[in-house]
């Protein structure tokens, strides 16, 4: 709807992306990613669908929530997190900082940065972890 | 009047090497500071969620405002047809676009998300007057660079002058764009007036004029080309004129505000009691900026002298940073009114005179948008043929009474 | 509650269903049957407040049938509370740096003092989610918008981080984000560089609860603010101030504000 021209920019890209997946066998050799599994049966759509067009949905979806207030699950973002979620060893959902991220996982691999997660939370759940004070402090000195 | 010959500056000497050095470190110390900012984000600098504009705006609106300012002399010798200023007509453009590139960005660089530029030229909001902005300012670079077209190519001089006008009109709006950006402004009643624009086009041409005088005398000084006192003549005196008339229009704009009751606070806060900024009016803006060059630019003693003449214009640009600095940070340091006859306070900073510290990084940006222009001025002139290779009376003045010996065309050396 | 929370806490991915409740709830406003019904009988109660019943099917886009707003009774507003404010922190995941000049704040509690009479009052501060909002008139991409419900909002994948709304909002209603942000809550995107303020909690409002900030308050038991539909003329909202006094700080700028205090 906004941006199309982003949108056509991050078509060439995810076309390259499912080029080098598709490619894979031929690499031998080659560190190939280790994409982790989702949790339930099967993606709400086709994988293959998944690998090229993620990133439409997830725009598309983006648009329809922000601007339009559609909350519909099947392409939410959210539910992307919360369904690809990869726990560590103390079974915590790891965060995008962590190169085992499900999203890293395959991103790190076609060298395609994203910046999602500037701002989004990157696990599922209320995130207390962070760094900053909680604001309350900041405030009672005035 | 003689035929004007323009010629490209030589260039290779060591000083060109040292001046081209030295704006190049600067550019890249402001890029370093540029990086600095947005990898730790803004609360490095001194702009607040209260002071949300700081030194790298007041840079960037003062180059921009500048820059139409600086066409000034192309204009009037195409528009008001005064053949004296044609020579100076294509310095004069290569100035205007190379302020403005410094100018822009240095506002480029100060946004929270640079690197989502490509949003700001795909995504437009008609209403917003930022937005009619980045189109002014695209259409000035490209208005004034085929205007320079039109002057450099001999075979497409005839066309010169409608273009000249074009750019003229286009600058005019230009600035009312950007003296809008603050008029529109209705919740601030530092800013909410409609006299805004009108004293930003006045500002924009003495600064612009300002620089351009600096430019031109730096550029002879240092390519050992004549200068004769009749440009500069013409030229000190039209700055006075333009110093002249932001003083009055200033004047206006506080009297008619003292003459309305809402804006008494805001005043009293810029002329009375405003500590920094009511020192950056009085004494800055007003003495240094205004009275002192006004009376070095007329006094007999000093008019026909160099060396005051460039003092004259440091002045008016101080003057003018200072001018700037009163209107984006004064404006916003200034509370605002949100409950007319309350007290306010509130841990936001509701009802007190906002703090702002500039820090290095700022500066550093803001000063390296003035290094970005002069850096593309320095190569202009260096590349194309922008520079008369005399301006000696003889050349410029057509009343000029010929001397005797004749103007030798010897190749300038920088 | 329930409702909302199996449609939150779902693990699986349910293929874009939406609770029938909801859809029933919502459709049987605009067949003319009075939701106020349920409305009032909730206020009755006290406990389930964070319900207005009229929750929006997921799949159906806002109206501008609706326009929400809030009403700020200063009266009822506590001495040095601030519950409105924690909860709106904890709500949105607002974090502070010990930097008060640059940390974010969303909703604030200003203390006004009558010059003339000494008479005090304190009321929290928030985007007044305007009719008008100059934010959006300035904002050059169209990062800042207005619903069609009226919530305005900054859509952080368009905003460019150059302040221009800030400069633009009557309220100082706006923070920027001025360091990189971590452990944001999932569902309100945060980040360095952009601007933000006060959503009027749309996270929870699409799900048909009300803001955090007017939930805490009536728990803290002083119902000072009340949230709803100021088109509908049966909310409480509108009632209320179709009958009582009311007023919009800085009605003179003509901005219609959404939110709308009084005891001033
Ligand atoms: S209060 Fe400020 S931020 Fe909110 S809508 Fe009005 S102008 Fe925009
Ligand atoms: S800071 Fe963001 S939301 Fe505000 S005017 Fe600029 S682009 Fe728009």
């Amino acid at each position: 709807m906004q941006s199309t021209f982003i949108t056509n920019i991050t078509g060439i890209r995810t076309a390259l992306l499912s080029l080098m997946l598709f490619c894979l066998p031929a690499f031998a050799g080659v560190p190939t990613p280790d994409i982790p599994k989702g949790k339930g049966d099967k993606c709400v759509e086709e994988t293959d669908f998944m690998r090229k067009n993620h990133m439409e949905l997830i725009l598309h979806q983006r648009d329809e929530t922000v601007h339009r207030g559609i909350r519909t699950k099947k392409h939410s973002f959210k539910e992307c997190i919360n369904c690809h979620a990869v726990k560590d060893d103390d079974n915590v959902p790891v965060d995008f900082k962590n190169p085992k991220h499900f999203c890293n996982s395959c991103h790190t691999f076609a060298a395609v940065k994203i910046d999602c997660f500037e701002c989004h939370a990157s696990r599922p759940g209320n995130d207390k972890r962070g760094h900053g004070k909680t604001n309350d402090s900041a405030m009672s000195k005035h | 009047m003689a035929k004007i010959h323009y010629r490209e500056i030589e260039g290779n000497s060591i000083n060109y090497y040292i001046l081209l050095g030295f704006f190049a470190v600067i550019i890249a110390i402001a890029l370093a500071a540029t990086y600095y900012m947005e990898h730790n984000g803004h609360h490095v600098t001194g702009m607040t969620n209260q002071i949300v504009w700081g030194v790298p705006h007041v840079f960037a609106v003062f180059l921009i405002v500048a820059a139409s300012g600086a066409l000034n002399v192309a204009s009037i010798a195409s528009v008001f047809g005064k053949t004296a200023y044609k020579p100076l007509a294509p310095l004069s453009g290569l100035v205007a676009i190379a302020l403005l590139m410094g100018g822009l960005s240095v506002l480029v660089l100060d946004l929270g998300r640079p690197d989502r530029l490509i949003v700001a030229m795909t995504n437009y909001n008609f209403k917003s007057i930022f937005a009619w902005n980045i189109f002014l300012y695209n259409g000035f670079l490209v208005i004034v660079g085929v205007y320079l077209w039109m002057m450099m190519e001999h075979r497409m001089n005839k066309y010169s002058k409608a273009v000249g006008f074009a750019a003229f009109t286009w600058r005019l709006i230009l600035t009312t764009g950007t003296g809008s950006i603050f008029g529109f402004l209705v919740a601030r009643q530092s800013y909410d007036a409609a006299i805004m624009a009108p004293m930003f086009i006045l500002m924009s041409f003495s600064f612009g004029m300002a620089i351009f005088i600096l430019i031109l005398m730096g550029s002879y000084a240092g390519t050992g080309r004549p200068l004769g006192t009749a440009v500069l003549s013409r030229l000190k005196n039209l700055l006075g004129v333009f110093v002249a008339a932001v003083l009055l229009i200033v004047a206006i704009f506080h009297l008619t505000n003292l003459y309305a009751t809402e804006h008494h606070g805001f005043e009293q806060f810029i002329l009375l009691n405003g500590g920094i900024y009511t020192f950056l009016f009085w004494g800055v803006q007003i003495l240094l900026g205004s009275l002192i060059p006004l009376f070095l630019l007329y006094s007999p003693a000093t008019r026909e002298s160099a060396l005051w003449i460039t003092i004259s214009c440091v002045l008016v640009i101080t003057g003018g940073l200072a001018q700037m600095y009163g209107i984006i940070i004064g404006g916003q340091a200034f509370p605002l009114n949100m409950f007319p006859g309350f007290e306010v306070s509130s841990s936001f900073f509701d009802g007190v005179v906002n703090h702002y510290s500039p820090s290095m990084p700022e500066i550093a940006l803001g000063v390296g948008g003035v290094a970005i222009a002069l850096i593309m001025v320095t190569i202009g002139i260096k590349v194309l043929r922008f520079l008369p290779l005399s301006l000696d009376d003889a050349i410029v003045d057509p009343h000029y009474k010929p001397a005797t010996e004749e103007t030798a065309e010897s190749e300038a050396t920088a | 509650m329930s409702q909302t929370d199996d449609h939150t806490n779902n693990d699986q991915v349910d293929n874009g269903h939406v609770n029938n409740d909801h859809v029933n709830n919502y459709r049987r406003k605009f067949l003319g049957q009075l939701a106020a019904v349920t409305a009032t009988g909730a206020l009755g109660s006290g406990l389930v407040l964070n319900n207005f019943a009229q929750a929006r099917p997921a799949d159906e886009a806002v109206s501008s049938n609706v326009r929400y707003g809030l009403l700020i009774d200063t009266s009822k507003c506590g001495n040095g509370c601030d519950a409105c404010v924690k909860a709106c922190n904890d709500e949105n995941g607002l974090q502070g740096f010990d930097r008060p000049e640059t940390d974010a704040q969303w909703i604030r509690t200003v203390k006004l003092r009558d010059k003339s009479t000494n008479r005090t009052v304190s009321l929290p501060m928030m985007c007044q989610h305007c009719e008008f909002p100059p934010c959006v008139d300035v904002c050059p991409t169209g990062a800042s918008f207005k619903r069609a419900d009226g919530i305005v909002l900054v859509d952080k994948h368009l905003c460019i981080g150059c302040r221009y709304c800030m400069m633009a909002c009557p309220y100082k209603a706006r923070s920027f984000i001025h360091e990189e942000l971590t452990g944001q809550v999932q569902g309100i995107p945060r980040g360095k560089g952009t601007v933000e303020s006060c959503t009027l909690c749309v996270h929870r409002v699409d799900k048909g609860e009300t803001p955090a900030c007017v939930e805490a308050c009536a728990k803290d038991g002083h119902k000072a603010l009340i949230f709803g539909d100021l088109k509908d003329a049966s909310s409480e909202i509108a009632l209320r101030i179709s009958k009582e006094a009311s007023m919009q700080v800085r009605g003179d700028l003509k901005l219609n504000p959404g939110v709308r205090y009084q005891g001033i």
